[in-house]
């Protein structure tokens, strides 16, 4: 697979709402790419309800339902339970979601209609904070990172909702980073051809509210996944593997960067640097992001 | 038609699965519970056909009504107090969606403390989401409520969920005969479901994105007429149906003995059917009394009130507590008759909590308000103890 294979069909069209270098357009265009038109797509309270667009326009061109933020999951179990009953199982039925929706307010909805075998894709655009509503902290929040509601920097790690997820063991989940799009794409084409709940997790990295330059949210992607701060990976029928850069840490075939890396370009952490160096939570920082590969490795790693 | 007899809950889910649903999403809740058990029986036999849906909340049960209905299906579901109370934002988004959900309540008390028996404050802390609400009073009356209500609800006019509200263990467990219609009566009446609005991938619109004021004014505004309209379909529906079954529960109000009547008693629910007895006592004491029954509180019935405020002097029992103003069927009728001369409106609050409301107890608050007494509203049950 290489960008060259991707359709150029377009399904988010021209003119949304959406920042400057937004990695959340980025994550819909490579989704429709691979998901085509015959789509239904249930977004919840987050960015893309406003990259939408202003009523009577919209960016979308596959029939789209909002519904309120912690109702994603359980408005896409109804729309995927009335396709079912009038025998249009060809339709997919998706979820579009952040990471406030998904591991904060709509986890619940999220893990019952896990549980109920529901045969839909959702998928996490995870920014790490609450954007919409102007850069608040979620359970996505990494430790130390500033946003209005941790003006001294979060005091908490985020967790690992991927292995939430897992812990649903569901035909498919991955996670996976917009600064690979053709892993992106692969992994919503697989999931696509999947029945039953499927999950994709996509790392976006926010330009104003993780405080880089609007040019740079590949690269602020791309250095999450070398220090190790995301990992990449998917696993199919309890089957894990990880995928890209990720699968070399793991392997251990390649050394992970420091955090610092990447950490240094994102304002939401300059309190690290300035006015001095906070070497103890660098530290932390980067002795948690250790302890978390061990932990993959033990778990994950195949002997 | 035959004849059964059984449980308010179960005759409401006959009734449901009869309008042949696509899509039912349910959550258990006392003393909703043994309708959705009903619903899972007729699922396991296969005479419910439609897509059931066991969600992990009342929330997500209304969520998914939301969706299915979005995505052009009829859609059913049931809950009772707490449970409504979960999925009150979803209540207002469904009516928002113009999406006609039919949904049965249970009226229950809210906690804490823990009480499963009867009030009304449950729906009626909804009755601001644009929500159609009827009450029922007998288990006949359920059944053909809950027909009438898809009918009312998928009208193109209309278009707005509709909520059947019986009253906990009064109707919800007690069993009363009913007659059922065959089925091609209920199809006949009904007719498919043709949505206003669908999912559609052939037509991909974005539904429920940012409006600015300009246009969500004009989405109330049509919210508001569609109800108003409601008042005029509802007895019409009412009619058909008594065309389809034989049977009639009343247009928005149900009149009982008010033709000569000075005083009219306002009731909902299982205290209007109580209250036809303590009418019939009071009458054969000589007092020209009557009861009107409100069928439907949204809408509102004020024109009917209006016309029962130039005949009578109201008397209103609320099941319900506006807590720091009056009972909610009180204080609207009031508002209703303002513009009269010469009407008074007495209210009583009773039955919170569960307590009893027998036909002698509403012949006492009658009696007294008769005298005057009343003027502001009663709680019954109250002073007595005191």
């Amino acid at each position: 697979m290489a960008i060259k294979d991707i359709p150029v069909e377009e399904c988010m069209l021209q003119g949304n709402a959406a920042c400057p270098g937004c990695p959340a357009t980025m994550g819909l265009r490579l989704v429709l790419k691979a998901l085509g038109k015959k789509t239904v797509m249930v977004i919840p309270a987050c960015c893309t309800a406003v990259i939408e667009s202003l009523y009577p326009h919209t960016s979308f061109d596959v029939p789209v339902m909002n519904i309120a933020f912690e109702a994603a999951a359980a408005g896409a179990s109804g729309v995927e339970a009335a396709l079912r009953k009038q025998g249009r199982e060809d339709i997919t039925v998706v979820a579009w979601a952040g990471d406030g929706g998904t591991y904060d307010i709509g986890l619940q909805a999220l893990s019952g209609a896990f549980e109920r075998g529901t045969n839909f894709i959702y998928i996490c655009y995870n920014n790490q904070i609450y954007s919409n509503t102007g850069i608040q902290r979620s359970g996505a929040t990494p430790y130390a990172a500033w946003t209005t509601t941790t003006v001294g920097g979060k005091a908490e790690f985020r967790k690992e909702m991927g292995e939430i997820v897992l812990a649903h063991h569901i035909p498919y989940a991955a996670q996976t980073c917009i600064s690979y799009p053709e892993d992106v794409y692969a992994k919503v084409m697989k999931a696509k051809t999947i029945k039953g709940p499927k999950y994709i997790e996509i790392l976006a990295p926010c330009p104003p509210g993780w405080r880089f330059s609007m040019d740079s949210t590949v690269e602020m992607g791309r250095l999450a996944v070398d220090c190790g701060a995301w990992a990449m990976w998917e696993c199919e029928n309890d089957v894990m593997t990880f995928s890209g850069k990720s699968k070399l840490l793991l392997e251990k075939k390649v050394p992970r960067k420091p955090v610092e890396d990447w950490i240094k370009h994102q304002g939401r952490f300059s309190h690290l640097f300035k006015p001095q160096r906070d070497e103890e939570k660098l530290k932390v920082i980067e002795n948690h992001i250790d302890r978390t590969w061990e932990r993959y490795r033990a778990l994950y790693l195949q002997k | 038609m035959s004849i059964v007899i059984d449980t308010g809950n179960r005759i409401a889910a006959k009734a449901a699965i009869m309008a042949k649903p696509d899509v039912v999403a349910a959550y258990p809740i006392t003393p909703q519970t043994t309708l959705v058990e009903a619903i899972a029986e007729y699922y396991a036999k296969k005479e419910f056909t439609g897509e059931y849906i066991c969600v992990e909340s009342e929330h997500s049960a209304m969520s998914a009504c939301i969706g299915a209905s979005a995505a052009g299906s009829r859609t059913f579901t049931a809950t009772s107090s707490h449970g409504l109370l979960l999925m009150h934002e979803m209540l207002h988004w469904a009516a928002l969606a113009r999406l006609p959900v039919v949904m049965c309540n249970i009226n229950r008390v809210i906690g804490p403390g823990w009480n499963i028996w009867v009030d009304e404050n449950d729906s009626i802390s909804q009755r601001d989401t644009g929500w159609i609400q009827f009450y029922c009073s007998s288990n006949q009356e359920i059944y053909d409520t809950v027909i009438q209500a898809f009918k009312i609800a998928e009208h193109a006019n209309i278009l707005l969920p509709v909520m059947v509200n019986l009253n906990a263990f009064i109707l919800s467990h007690t069993s009363m005969p009913a007659e059922i219609p065959e089925q091609r009566t209920v199809d006949d009446f009904l007719g498919p479901y043709i949505p206003g609005w669908k999912l559609d991938i052939e037509n991909p619109v974005t539904f429920g994105n940012i409006i600015g004021p300009d246009s969500y004014i004009k989405v109330r505004y049509a919210m508001q007429q569609a109800q108003m309209q409601a008042k005029q379909l509802i007895p019409q529906v009412a009619k058909e149906w008594k065309k389809h079954s034989g049977f009639f529960h009343g247009d928005l109000i149900e009149y009982f003995e008010c033709e000569d009547a000075e005083y009219i008693l306002l009731a909902m629910g299982a205290i209007g059917a109580e209250s036809k007895i303590a009418i019939k006592e009071l009458r054969s004491k000589g007092h020209k009394v009557g009861l009107a029954r409100v069928r439907v509180f949204r809408p509102f019935p004020t024109e009917d009130i209006i016309a029962l405020g130039k005949q009578a002097q109201l008397i209103v029992i609320d099941r319900n507590i506006s807590v720091g103003n009056e009972g909610a069927l009180f204080t609207e009728t009031k508002a209703a008759v303002s513009g009269i001369p010469e009407t008074s409106v007495q209210g009583y609050i009773a039955g919170l909590g569960g307590k009893d409301v027998t036909y002698q107890d509403i012949e006492t608050m009658v009696e007294k308000a008769m005298t005057g007494k009343a003027a502001h509203q009663l709680w019954y049950g109250v002073e007595e103890d005191r």
